[in-house]
């Protein structure tokens, strides 16, 4: 059996897991953390981080364009103005309305300048949370696509309270009565990928990345030296494989042989089949039982020890201390 | 470029030499090493009188500049004395994703800022008010977020909705802390949605910024209050200064991020010297009181 195939059986078995109630899933993670951890080399992450930032990966409107039966776009902030830098809609997807927003970057020099790279202000930021809210409001689900380096780390930005449009997106979307689907298309750059990643399922793209800071500021910082990016993104544990393991992300979504630059249809196509796969899952939950999923999600993330725990046992099973 | 980045506008940024106009960064060690002997002030340079910090909350009693105070001095001019309670000092950091020297370096940072992790939470009074404490520490690591300072903030804040207490947060931080990976970026996520419980239960968070406050912490629990206030002085920010004059290449308004730039562009409201902070904070206890109309979570 190949590692491809064994993490397959791992992840049919997380889900059978979930389904049957049985607790194994943080057994399971360790497993599939194990084998991916030693799968990938230094060179292999690389590649990864490289793939993600390749300029050919289809874009948030290019994904929704080639998913949608129907789309049109909503703009602006009513507040401060539009952000090309973060689009957003509505579109129906096989027959079904979904609010999409994410991060849009240009394909070339000309569009990236409009479009900031993909570095969204602040007024992006509202701009997806009054869609959210919205979506909300009218009971549809939301969909994102994250794909930035960051939050624009500049003077605007810090006049316009990009701190402040972050986090009160960080909890407006924690209590969200819709359900609310995050994917990685291509780099997750820290707060500026938060600010519209907080779901009650997320999901990465086979050759992305989603880190605190990127692998170039973790060398110059921590490192102490620019040079060592590969060591940073390799130390990081960045790749989809290490945050699957980490409990972080539900999945990792395949890309076409050639990565998803190569071929954007099948790319399209794969995604939509797990929107529909998720929707099909959460459209079934109440809207309280949503929230309860996303806040029971969000509160158990970290890793810490707990000399005061109730249950050592479990502590240890799922952080491997030994007593 | 992310949070972490955002630690180079204020540690480093050697790369981008030649930008020594961006505002010092005086660490707690340096700046309060000569605190009890005669010295002079590192913002004013008058000659301080032996014991006249500590007798004045670490404030200059010439120029009013705010020395950083630890957590436990924090609570000490907060709290009603012999009130605090500490609580979850026993979740202790790990190291989640396996960064060499990660274990050392927390050692360290126990040894020589006498706390356990970056934050302390617990029960206290203020003027004899019930009140849920998070005061973090910029002596320990910076006080970088990691999971244990989520954690952490989240219990509190949790406890004060469950309570119906409410909560202050002293901040201080500069971001996440890079050594824990995504885990520590999910903290963000985790203390915004612990607050918007808070929120739904109809109980106030107060939140006090202090110097300083930038990164991940600034881009979620700071800027949540119901109430939020800075010390005189503290810089408050998401990216560093020196990321944004040297990476971006801009040049900067005259006090950019200081607490007093923040509130005249609307996003605090009241910058509050220390020797007044706790009457400010009793006000706001008295005037904004748990709504009994809303249904606890």
């Amino acid at each position: 059996m190949s590692q491809e195939e064994i993490q397959l059986k791992l992840k049919e078995l997380q889900t059978l897991a979930i389904k049957s109630n049985v607790d194994i899933g943080s057994e399971l993670n360790r497993l599939s953390e194990k084998l991916s951890g030693s799968r990938l080399s230094p060179d292999d992450i690389w590649k990864k981080v490289e793939m993600a930032r390749h300029s050919d990966r289809p874009t948030t409107l290019e994904l929704i364009a080639a998913m949608a039966d129907d789309f049109i776009e909503l703009k602006g902030d009513r507040c401060y103005g539009d952000d090309p830098a973060m689009v957003g809609g509505i579109a129906r997807i096989a027959g079904k309305p979904i609010t999409f927003i994410g991060h849009q970057k240009g394909r070339n020099l000309k569009e990236n300048i409009k479009r900031n790279y993909g570095w969204a202000h602040p007024e992006g930021y509202r701009k997806a949370l009054r869609l959210a809210l919205q979506a909300e409001k009218f009971n549809r689900p939301i969909v994102t696509f994250i794909d930035t380096a960051g939050a624009y780390p500049g003077l605007e930005s810090e006049l316009r309270g990009i701190g402040e449009a972050i986090a009160r997106n960080l909890k407006e979307f924690s209590m969200l009565k819709v359900p609310v689907i995050c994917f990685i298309i291509g780099e997750g750059g820290s707060g500026g990928a938060l600010g519209i990643g907080v779901g009650n399922e997320v999901f990465m793209l086979e050759n992305t990345m989603y880190s605190v800071i990127s692998p170039e500021g973790f060398a110059s910082i921590l490192l102490r030296d620019a040079s060592k990016t590969k060591e940073a993104a390799h130390l990081l544990k960045i790749t989809p494989p290490d945050l699957l393991g980490f409990g972080i992300v539900d999945g990792i979504i395949p890309e076409p042989i050639g990565g998803a630059q190569s071929d954007h249809p099948t790319t399209a196509a794969n995604i939509k089949q797990q929107i529909l796969d998720s929707l099909s899952r959460l459209s079934a939950k109440s809207p309280e039982q949503l929230v309860r999923d996303r806040m029971n999600r969000l509160m158990g993330m970290g890793r810490f020890l707990d000399e005061s725990a109730p249950k050592p046992g479990f502590f240890q099973r799922l952080f491997g201390i030994k007593s | 470029m992310g949070i972490g980045d955002l630690f180079q506008g204020l540690f480093g940024a050697k790369k981008h030499g030649g930008n020594n106009l961006a505002p010092i960064e005086v660490n707690v060690k340096d700046e309060r090493s000569l605190v009890g002997q005669k010295h002079s002030c590192s913002s004013c340079h008058q000659q301080l009188e032996e014991g006249i910090l500590e007798t004045n909350a670490f404030v200059c009693p010439h120029c009013g500049h705010h020395y950083r105070v630890t957590a436990q001095e924090r609570l000490k001019l907060i709290c009603d004395t012999g009130t605090f309670q500490e609580f979850y000092s026993d979740v202790l950091s790990t190291n989640a994703i396996g960064f060499p020297g990660y274990d050392a370096k927390l050692m360290e940072a126990q040894k020589s800022s006498g706390s356990n992790e970056a934050v302390i939470t617990g029960l206290g009074e203020v003027g004899g008010r019930k009140v849920v404490f998070a005061v973090m520490t910029f002596k320990f690591m910076g006080g970088s977020m990691g999971s244990v300072v989520g954690e952490k903030i989240a219990r509190a804040v949790l406890l004060g909705a469950e309570n119906r207490q409410p909560v202050i947060l002293f901040t201080t931080s500069g971001g996440a802390r890079m050594q824990e990976g995504i885990f520590s970026l999910m903290q963000m996520a985790k203390t915004s949605a612990a607050i918007a419980q808070l929120d739904a239960a109809g109980v106030p968070l107060l939140v006090v910024l202090t110097d300083p406050t930038y990164g991940g912490v600034t881009a979620s629990f700071a800027m949540l209050g119901d109430v939020i206030i800075a010390e005189p002085g503290a810089m408050v920010g998401f990216a560093g200064p020196r990321v944004i004059e040297g990476t971006m290449r801009q040049k900067l308004p005259d006090g950019f991020q200081t607490a007093e730039f923040l509130m005249e562009k609307g996003f605090i409201d009241a910058v509050v010297p220390r020797s007044d902070m706790k009457r400010v904070l009793g006000l706001l206890l008295d005037t904004n009181l748990p709504n009994k109309a809303r249904i606890r979570l």
